[in-house]
C-alpha cells in the first residue's frame, strides 16, 4: 500500500515536469516568432504584397474604371519617358528639393552649435526650435500659403517696406520654389538642428581642449571638429531628407488657394512627383492606374539613385582635417 | 528601480566645462528670432483666425488677435456654412490616432523585446528586413492599397487609415534598441528562474522597463497619425474625414479663400497637439535627441 502511494505521486509529478519542460521549450522556441509575427502580417499585407503589386500593375493598362485590364509591357515606361509633364515635375521635384534642404542642413548645423554653448533656459529653446515639426504639413501649408498672398500677404508687406513691389509667389516657377522651401525648411531645420545637437553632445571633450590648445576659434573648432565627427548624423539627415523631399506632396498640394487638382500651378510650375502621381491616379476622371503605378515605379528609382549620390558625396566629409 | 536606462544616461552628460562656448547676449538676440521665427507662422494663424475676413486687407497689416474666434469656430462647426464636418472630423482623427499610438507601443515592444533578448533562428536576417522596410516610400504602395481597400470594402472606413499603420518599423526598431541596454539580461534570467514563461517576463519584467521610450514612441506616433494627410486625402472622402482632410476641404471650397475660417480650422486642428507638446515637449525633446545618438 505504501509502495504503490509513494509511486503514483513521483511518476505524475514526473511526468508533469517532462510537460512542463516540453511546454517550455515550444515556449522558448515558438515565442520569438509570434511576437514579431504581428509586423511582419502586417507588413506583407499593406507593405510588401502593394509593392510587388505595384510593379505588376505598371505592366497593365489597369484603369479604375474599366472592368478589364491587360499586361502591354514596358509600354507605360516608355510613354512616361516620353512625357513631358513627367519631366517637368521632376525637374521641379529636384529643384525644390534642392532648395529646401541645403540651406535648411546648413541652418540647423549653425543652430546646433548655438544651441550647444552653455545657456541659460536650454529646454525652453530647444522646444522652440522644434515646435514647427509638431504642426501638421496641411496647417503649414495653409498658413504659408496664406502669408505668402499675393495681394494681401505678409511677405509681400515686407518687401514693400524695402521698395520691392508685390511679387505673385504662386505664378512664378522660381517664386513658387522658392515659397515651398520656405515651408518645408521652417517645419524641419529644427527637427534636425536638435539631431545635430545630440550628436556633438556625444563629442569627447578633449577634442576640443585639444583644439584651444592650438588656438582655434570656435567657428574654425565648428568647421574642423564637430562636423567632421558627426558626419554621421550629416548622413542620417541628408539620406532622410532625400527620401522625405523627393515624395513633397502636402505643401504644392495645397498651394493654390482653390484646390484646382493636383496640376501644381496653371503651368505646373511647381507639380511635383507625387502630385503628378496622384493626379493621374485620383486626381481627375482619369484613374490611370497602370500609369500611375509606372510613375511610383521611376520616383522610387530616383529616390534610391539620388540617396546613394547624396551618401557618396557627404562621405567624403573629411575627418582627418580634425 | 533597478532596471534605469544605464545606457541612455551617458547621453545627459554633466554640462561641459568648456569656458570660452559660454553664450553671449548676441547669441541671446540670435536665439530669440529664431524662436520668433519658429513660433509667428502659428501666432499669425491665431491671429487671422481671429479676425473677421475684412482685416486681412489693413494697411498695415493688423498683427494682434481680434475679438472673432468664437464667431469664427461657430462657423466652423456649423454644416450648414461648411461644406464638411467638423466635430466628425476630430472624433476620427482622436479615434484614428488613439488605436494607432497603442497598437504601435505595444507591438513594437513585443517585436523589439524579442529580437533584443530572445534568441531564434534568423533573427539577424529578420531584423535587416525591418530596417529595409524603413526605406521604401509610402507612395510607392498607395496604388495596389487602394485597391485592396476596395477588395475589402474599406474605401471611406476608419479602418483603411488604421490597419496599415498599426506597427511600424521604426518602432521596432526603437524598442529593440532601448530594450537591448535597458534591461539586463540577469532580470530576465532571473524571472525565467522563478518560472515566469516568456509572455510573462514581458508583461512583468519589459514593459515596466520601457515606459520612458514607449512615452517618446507613443507621442511620436500619435503626433504623426494626427498629421497624416496623403493617404487619409486618398481613400477617405469628406464626408467621413480625419481633422487633415477636413481642414483641406475647407480650404478648397470657396474660389474666393475664406482665409477666417480656413485658418480657424487650422488653429483648431493643431490645438490638440499644442497641448500635449507644452505639456509633454521636455520629453518628446529628450526623445527625438536620445534617438539620434542611438541610430
Amino acid at each position: 500500500m505504501s509502495d504503490g502511494a509513494a509511486a503514483a505521486p513521483t511518476h505524475v509529478a514526473r511526468r508533469r515536469s517532462a510537460t512542463r519542460r516540453r511546454l517550455r521549450r515550444l515556449d522558448t522556441k515558438l515565442s520569438p516568432y509570434l511576437y514579431i509575427a504581428p509586423f511582419f502580417v502586417l507588413f506583407g499585407i499593406f507593405g510588401i504584397f502593394p509593392l510587388l503589386y505595384t510593379a505588376w500593375v505598371s505592366l497593365t493598362d489597369r484603369n479604375l474604371l474599366a472592368p478589364t485590364s491587360s499586361f502591354i509591357g514596358l509600354q507605360n515606361y516608355s510613354e512616361l519617358l516620353r512625357d513631358e509633364y513627367f519631366w517637368n515635375a521632376v525637374v521641379n521635384t529636384l529643384g525644390i528639393w534642392v532648395l529646401s534642404t541645403v540651406p535648411q542642413l546648413v541652418l540647423a548645423l549653425v543652430i546646433a552649435h548655438v544651441l550647444n554653448r552653455s545657456l541659460r533656459v536650454r529646454t525652453f529653446f530647444r522646444m522652440s526650435v522644434l515646435l514647427p515639426q509638431v504642426t501638421s504639413l496641411v496647417a503649414v501649408a495653409l498658413i504659408f500659403t496664406q502669408l505668402f498672398g499675393y495681394r494681401y500677404g505678409l511677405v509681400n508687406y515686407l518687401l514693400n517696406q524695402v521698395g520691392i513691389e508685390n511679387v505673385n509667389w504662386e505664378a512664378g516657377r522660381l517664386s513658387s520654389w522658392i515659397a515651398l522651401s520656405t515651408m518645408v525648411t521652417w517645419r524641419w531645420v529644427g527637427y534636425n538642428a536638435l539631431l545635430y545637437l545630440a550628436a556633438m553632445q556625444s563629442i569627447p571633450d578633449e577634442l576640443y581642449e585639444a583644439s584651444a590648445v592650438d588656438g582655434a576659434r570656435s567657428w574654425r573648432q565648428f568647421i574642423h571638429v564637430t562636423v567632421p565627427m558627426i558626419r554621421p548624423t550629416i548622413i542620417f539627415t541628408v539620406i532622410i531628407s532625400t527620401i522625405g523631399g523627393l515624395q513633397l506632396f502636402t505643401e504644392p498640394f495645397l498651394f493654390q488657394p482653390v484646390k484646382s487638382g493636383s496640376t501644381g500651378g496653371s503651368g505646373r510650375q511647381y507639380q511635383t512627383v507625387s502630385m503628378y502621381l496622384y493626379e493621374k491616379a485620383f486626381g481627375g476622371t482619369q484613374f490611370d492606374f497602370g500609369y500611375a503605378a509606372a510613375i511610383a515605379w521611376c520616383l522610387f528609382l530616383l529616390i534610391a539613385v539620388i540617396s546613394f549620390v547624396n551618401y557618396l558625396l557627404v562621405r567624403t566629409i573629411r575627418s582627418a582635417d580634425a | 528601480m533597478s532596471i534605469v536606462p544605464y545606457r541612455l544616461r551617458t547621453s545627459a552628460r554633466p554640462r561641459r566645462s568648456r569656458g570660452h562656448d559660454r553664450a553671449g547676449p548676441l547669441t541671446y538676440v540670435g536665439l530669440l528670432l529664431l524662436v520668433a521665427f519658429s513660433v509667428f507662422p502659428l501666432y499669425w494663424s491665431f491671429v487671422v483666425a481671429s479676425h473677421d475676413n475684412s482685416a486681412l486687407g489693413a494697411y498695415p497689416p493688423v498683427l494682434t488677435p481680434g475679438g472673432n474666434f468664437r464667431e469664427n469656430v461657430d462657423r466652423l462647426f456649423n454644416a450648414g456654412i461648411v461644406n464638411v464636418d467638423f466635430a466628425k472630423a476630430l472624433v476620427n482623427s482622436a479615434i484614428v490616432a488613439s488605436v494607432v499610438t497603442l497598437s504601435v507601443v505595444f507591438f513594437s515592444a513585443l517585436a523589439g523585446f524579442a529580437f533584443a533578448k530572445l534568441s531564434f533562428r534568423g533573427s539577424k536576417l529578420l531584423f535587416v528586413v525591418v530596417i529595409a522596410t524603413l526605406i521604401v516610400p509610402v507612395q510607392l504602395g498607395v496604388i495596389p492599397l487602394y485597391i485592396e481597400m476596395i477588395h475589402f470594402g474599406w474605401i471611406n472606413r476608419l479602418q483603411a487609415v488604421i490597419a496599415p499603420f498599426l506597427v511600424t518599423a521604426f518602432g521596432v526598431f526603437l524598442m529593440r534598441q532601448y530594450i537591448s541596454g535597458a534591461v539586463p539580461n540577469e532580470l530576465i534570467d532571473a524571472a525565467r528562474v522563478d518560472g515566469c514563461h516568456t509572455m510573462r517576463v514581458f508583461w512583468h519584467v519589459v514593459l515596466p522597463a520601457v515606459r520612458p521610450i514607449a512615452a517618446v514612441l507613443g507621442l511620436l506616433t500619435f503626433m504623426n497619425t494626427w498629421n497624416d494627410f496623403f493617404w487619409p486625402l486618398i481613400v477617405l472622402t469628406p464626408h467621413n474625414p480625419t481633422v487633415q482632410v477636413a481642414v483641406s476641404t475647407l480650404a478648397g471650397s470657396a474660389y474666393v479663400p475664406d482665409y477666417a475660417l480656413i485658418l480657424s480650422g487650422t488653429f483648431v486642428s493643431i490645438l490638440p497637439l499644442l497641448a500635449v507638446f507644452l505639456v509633454l515637449g521636455k520629453q518628446i525633446v529628450g526623445g527625438i535627441m536620445k534617438g539620434a545618438v542611438k541610430g
